[in-house]
């Protein structure tokens, strides 16, 4: 891999994705993918905080202590978490309407201070914010796709709401795919969640095989 | 001084104190948008719930602050009509199967059911949650009932032995919203005087 951004927007994107390969964030993971819709809201946010997390860390890093790290990085999430809850909030208020109880949520999301702690500290500005960027957007792939699976077979729709939390123009990806009576509930209450997880940490780690790749370890990449 | 610990403190104080500067001034700029939206969902939720009676006044500034049979304060808004009280709002609480519900509840000055909404609950998604107007139309179903109609004996779900329905898979859920708005109306009953005395 000659391009070193390449590796790091694979890397954050899938092969090494945070939910799939490194089974961080389990918590957002299942609790917020009862829709597609809901997991790809909290996917975007948690993005945003992870990318400005990055980029501050990576700024200050040559100034916070190896002693006293992991509180500034908490420290730096949480301040980041706020930000993103007030402004959403104040100026984006029919989203937090749906969000808005999660967005506090990704304080406790081990998966930013996880690549703070295995990149951003250690590296430049650019690829820090680049790597948290595309850890987030691979966090949001995989929210939105177990939330789409457990959504078409909990309640037969694929991103309801998609209106709400988009603007009125994106009304058409709102689709019904099988009547609502045939939805299995199990699939939108908690055991779903971990089924469909499950599921699909398999999947990755077939097409990995096919692809001829060793299988990585989890949390190899990362600390737990 | 080289206390190694001394160092690591202040570089924490000073990271404390830079983000601290940040948010306070990110939440100064944010508040009176903030405090805007929660008055435009008031204002959303008083109009829906106060529907069909004509008020020319502004429900979420005409305000009494009242204690509910549980001693709770609650606020009651009020629609008027040339100073005459055609409707108050207020929220209701029922016991759902996981947690509270809160619903805001409209009654005209004649003790009628004008509407009710419920809030916020945490009911299980695809059981409980049909009490949401975008679910289900079950809430509708109080509008125009008063405590005269059904007799008190009959506010209960049909398994109780009341009139209302209850959900496939879920009871209670709507015996915690029907229980809420009968509570909602006896304390309309309760304090009619004070709740509809002219400004």
């Amino acid at each position: 891999m000659s391009n070193p951004y390449t590796r790091i927007v694979r890397d954050g994107l899938w092969e090494n994705n945070g939910v799939f390969s490194m089974l961080l964030g389990m918590c957002p993971a299942m609790a917020m993918t009862t829709s597609a819709t809901n997991g790809f809201g909290m996917g975007l946010a948690t993005a945003a905080v992870m990318a400005a997390s990055s980029l501050l860390v990576a700024t200050f890093r040559n100034h916070i202590s190896q002693e006293v790290r992991i509180p500034v990085f908490i420290l730096i999430v949480a301040t980041m978490v706020t930000l993103v809850d007030l402004a959403m909030n104040a100026w984006m208020h029919e989203l937090y309407k749906v969000l808005g109880l999660f967005i506090p949520l990704i304080v406790s999301n081990c998966l930013p201070l996880a690549r703070l702690e295995a990149f951003a500290a250690k590296a430049p500005v650019v690829p820090a914010f680049v790597d948290g960027l595309c850890m987030g957007l691979g966090f949001t792939i995989a929210l939105t796709t177990i939330g789409a699976v457990r959504e078409i077979i909990g309640s037969g729709t694929l991103f309801a709401d998609a209106s709400l939390l988009l603007g009125p123009s994106f009304k058409f990806m709102e689709l019904r795919l099988l009547p609502a009576s045939m939805g299995v509930l199990m699939m939108i209450l908690p055991p779903g969640g971990f089924l469909v997880t499950g599921l699909m940490v398999v999947c990755k780690r077939l097409l990995d095989l096919r692809a001829g790749k060793e299988i990585q370890m989890a949390g190899a990449h990362g600390i737990a | 001084m080289t206390l190694p610990s001394l160092r690591h403190g202040l570089i924490l104080g000073a990271f404390c104190l830079g983000f601290g500067l940040v948010l306070a001034v990110i939440a100064q700029v944010t508040t009176d948008d903030i405090a805007a939206r929660a008055l435009e969902d008031r204002q959303n939720s008083l109009s829906q719930v106060l529907a069909g009676v004509p008020f020319d006044n502004n429900p979420a500034t005409d305000t009494v602050l009242m204690e509910n049979a549980d001693h709770k304060e609650i606020t009651v808004y009020r629609s008027r009509l040339k100073g005459e009280v055609t409707g108050v709002a207020y929220e209701i609480y029922g016991s759902g199967y996981a947690g509270e519900i809160k619903l805001m509840i409209g009654v005209d000055a004649a003790g009628q059911v004008l509407g009710v909404r419920a809030l916020a609950h945490h009911e299980t998604p695809g059981l409980g949650d049909k009490i949401e107007e975008k679910k289900g139309d079950w809430i509708l179903r109080f509008t125009g009932l008063s405590l005269a109609n059904p007799l008190p004996e009959r506010w209960k779900v049909k398994k109780d032995g009341g009139e209302f329905d209850q959900f496939a898979g879920a009871t209670i859920t709507p015996r915690g919203v029907v229980n809420a708005v009968r509570g909602g109306l006896e304390f309309f009953a309760a304090h009619k005087a004070r709740l509809t005395e002219g400004s």
